[in-house]
């Protein structure tokens, strides 16, 4: 499976070191070796997600990586064919579905049914007792300005309200564990924001979240932790600022002289675009370049040194990944012993 | 965790009853198999008109002198003036004192000449006759002959002689055909119903996955009470739709349908054979609903519900052919095979309800009917979390079907 990067960022990651795992912390989902495979396919392959209680955690990865494979084999959905999983402290996650919210990625409701209505249903699939699901629906739609849909049929709402009538089942029941597969997706800019701040609320009651996202930003604007997943491995797992540290800080630089012996300072990888050099800040540090340009007379006009996003950082580490995983497509099985 | 299960296919079980009962399709679906009711009503109206009119029942008389002839003449000139039918009277014999008339084997062959329907027989004298018949006509037909023997006798019609009553014993054989009969009604009346009301389970999942709720219930809740609510759901809904019908069909009873069938009275009685007819319906239609409803599951779209129902349909056909086949067979191990076979079991009950007095093997019939509908709702489930959510322990198998999964690798 090829993975084009997203933008033509040229970092180095690192990928061998994932950080080691608190012995004894309070996970809400602790996932090792997961692996799923589809008719001889392996969407998901010996993945560890370890997710912290009252933590905003982001899943990362392209279309295909095996996002929501994962994320439906951590809400039991789906078993894993190998590997070990514990949400909310029990290894079979359908024993505590009352205690989980999950916003699939396809979203659906029963057209017919009314916005109040549909609430219900969801808060009572979750054990809530009907008569309180529709009280709890009908205060929600209201509190988030939809109360004059609360007796309108589903089919009769627009697709964006009807994924907030949706997004208001899954909380209904206040769980203790909230799972969105791209919650962001189909949502205009006004809601991306309001779901932001609602993730942001969940998270300060001490409600777990976890989301899948192939939209970075959002990402880097929410989550305490992260995974990123490519072809169906995590090639990192920790905290955002983690992550980006895995790619060395960038270094824009505009001389007035075109040409000189200071040169000979810029590292291999520089590169000339328009006025200005770009390439990744040396080992060394930035005091050594920086005399060297003086004593060479670049004439330094300007000088910056820009700290990689997180979307540097996930298409770097993504896009390493994927290119890992060709490789090893790529070279030949040993020929099994014993077969004609 | 059990009560959860049932908390959730509670769940469900309402939410498809009323989405069903509440649609504007609902009442298609009730008043469809009343047309064939009342074309069938309609045509037996006509057919019993028919049949009233072909069928001319005739009174034979072997009486002394010319009593015969006077109770001909009394039953002329009533017969006009009472109300209901009347039975021609003719006389067979008139026999001289001391000689002896046999009127049971006159019924017994195939008629007389004159009186080729001959259907009593009148002996005896006008102060004591004698009516030969089978039970329900010396019932039907005691008070007439009573009252024209009054009018042809001298002693006036105040004062009604005995009749008395020769009734001709059914045999052990027709007997047994009759309960063959209540045995094969009560089957092809389960057969209808199921086939009716089963089918639709067919298509129950399509509705989830065009909606793609599905993902959400199967995060929700355990498949089985998914599979287990959806088939409540549609046995509640099957039973609203027997409750209309049944009540028409009373309705029909009441404004005087005579046409409709009298059956022999099974030999555990009507009461009880009513509430095996109910039990077995609902066994049956919970074992064949449950495997419609799995093999359903692994349909995608309504066009590949229609292309499955002709296979479910001939599946219910061959249900119903072994267990009518096995009602022919009273004894054999192919009855017990049809008793024991989990979905062939509640037709062939049925039909030992109406055979046999004996009560306990229902008992057993229904627990282990029950059983199966709880294995086979347990295995679908499980099936459908295989093949159709694409979970489970990988086998190295292929699936039934071999498709896109519905929920597949992202």
């Amino acid at each position: 499976m090829k993975i084009e990067p997203f933008s033509s960022f040229t970092g180095t990651p690192v990928l061998d070191n994932v950080p080691s795992v608190d012995p004894a912390p309070d996970w809400a989902i602790e996932a090792r070796g997961l692996v799923k495979r589809f008719d001889g396919f392996t969407a998901v392959d010996g993945v560890d997600i370890f997710v912290p209680r009252g933590a905003i955690y982001g899943i990362l990865g392209p279309n295909g990586a095996g996002k929501t494979t994962t994320l439906r084999m951590l809400l039991g959905i789906i078993d894993p064919d190998a590997g070990y999983r514990r949400v909310l402290g029990t290894e079979r996650p359908t024993e505590v579905a009352r205690r989980i919210g999950y916003l699939p990625e396809e979203r659906g409701l029963y057209p017919a049914m009314k916005a109040t209505e549909a609430i219900a249903f969801l808060a009572a699939l979750r054990g809530v007792p009907l008569k309180d699901g529709r009280r709890r629906g009908r205060e929600l739609l209201e509190e988030h300005g939809l109360g004059y849909a609360a007796d309108r049929q589903i089919r009769q709402l627009s697709k964006g309200m009807a994924q907030q009538v949706q997004l208001l089942g899954t909380l209904v029941h206040e769980p203790d564990l909230v799972v969105f597969d791209e919650p962001f997706s189909g949502l205009d800019a006004l809601n991306q924001g309001k779901l932001e701040r609602m993730i942001r609320a969940l998270a300060a009651r001490g409600t777990t979240v976890i989301f899948s996202t192939h939209v970075i930003a959002h990402a880097e604007r929410l989550c305490d932790q992260i995974a990123i997943i490519a072809g169906g491995k995590v090639p990192f797992a920790g905290p955002v600022d983690a992550a980006r540290d895995r790619l060395r800080p960038q270094v824009r630089l505009e001389t007035r002289a075109h040409d000189g012996l200071w040169r000979a300072a810029l590292p291999a990888d520089a590169r000339h675009e328009g006025r200005f050099w770009f390439f990744t800040l040396p080992e060394s540090g930035v005091e050594p370049l920086l005399r060297a340009l003086i004593e060479g007379d670049a004439g330094i006009l300007s000088l910056s040194i820009e700290r990689p996003g997180l979307h540097d950082a996930f298409v770097a580490i993504a896009g390493e990944a994927a290119a890992r995983a060709l490789e090893e497509s790529a070279e030949p099985a040993p020929e099994p012993k014993g077969r004609r | 965790m059990l009560r959860h299960h049932f908390a959730a296919a509670w769940v469900v079980a309402r939410r498809d009853f009323c989405a069903v009962i509440f649609s504007k399709t609902f009442i298609f679906f009730l008043i469809g198999p009343l047309f064939p009711v009342f074309i069938g009503a309609m045509a037996g109206m006509i057919g019993a008109q028919v049949s009233r009119d072909l069928d001319r029942p005739v009174i034979g008389i072997a009486m002394p002198a010319h009593d015969g002839d006077k109770l001909v003449a009394a039953r002329g000139g009533l017969a006009p003036r009472m109300a209901g039918f009347v039975p021609e009277y003719t006389v067979l014999a008139r026999l001289a004192p001391g000689e002896q008339f046999d009127a049971r084997t006159v019924l017994a062959s195939k008629g007389v000449k004159g009186a080729p329907q001959l259907a009593a027989v009148i002996t005896g004298t006008l102060d004591k006759p004698v009516l030969t018949a089978t039970s329900e006509r010396v019932d039907q037909w005691r008070g007439q002959v009573a009252l024209i023997a009054a009018e042809a006798g001298a002693a006036g019609p105040r004062t009604y002689p005995d009749v008395t009553a020769d009734k001709i014993a059914m045999t052990a054989a027709k007997q047994h055909v009759d309960l063959a009969v209540t045995a094969q009604a009560g089957q092809v009346l389960l057969f209808l119903l199921t086939m009716l009301l089963a089918g639709m389970v067919l298509s129950n999942l399509v509705e989830e996955k065009a909606n793609k709720i599905i993902e959400v219930l199967a995060a929700s809740i355990p498949m089985d009470a998914l599979f287990l609510g959806k088939l409540f759901a549609m046995l509640a809904v099957s039973l609203v739709g027997i409750a209309v019908w049944g009540s028409v069909y009373g309705v029909l009873m009441v404004a005087g349908m005579k046409s409709m069938p009298l059956l022999a009275t099974p030999a555990v009685g009507w009461p009880l054979f009513l509430v095996l007819g109910f039990l077995y319906f609902a066994m049956a239609y919970l074992l064949l609903g449950s495997l419609f409803l799995s093999i359903g599951g692994m349909a995608t779209t309504v066009r590949e519900v229609q292309t499955l129902s002709m296979p479910v349909t001939m599946m219910q056909l061959m249900v119903f052919f072994f267990a009518s086949y096995a009602l022919a067979r009273p004894g054999t191990w192919i009855e017990t095979a049809s008793q024991v076979f989990p979905v062939s079991s509640p037709f062939a009950m049925l039909a030992q309800a109406a055979q046999s007095p004996v009560l306990w093997p229902h008992v057993v019939a229904l627990v282990w009917q029950a059983v199966w509908v709880g294995v086979i709702i347990r295995v679908g489930a499980q099936l459908f979390r295989r093949t159709v959510m694409k979970s489970g322990p990988s086998r190295g198998r292929r699936s039934w079907f071999k498709r896109t999964p519905v929920i597949a690798a992202r």
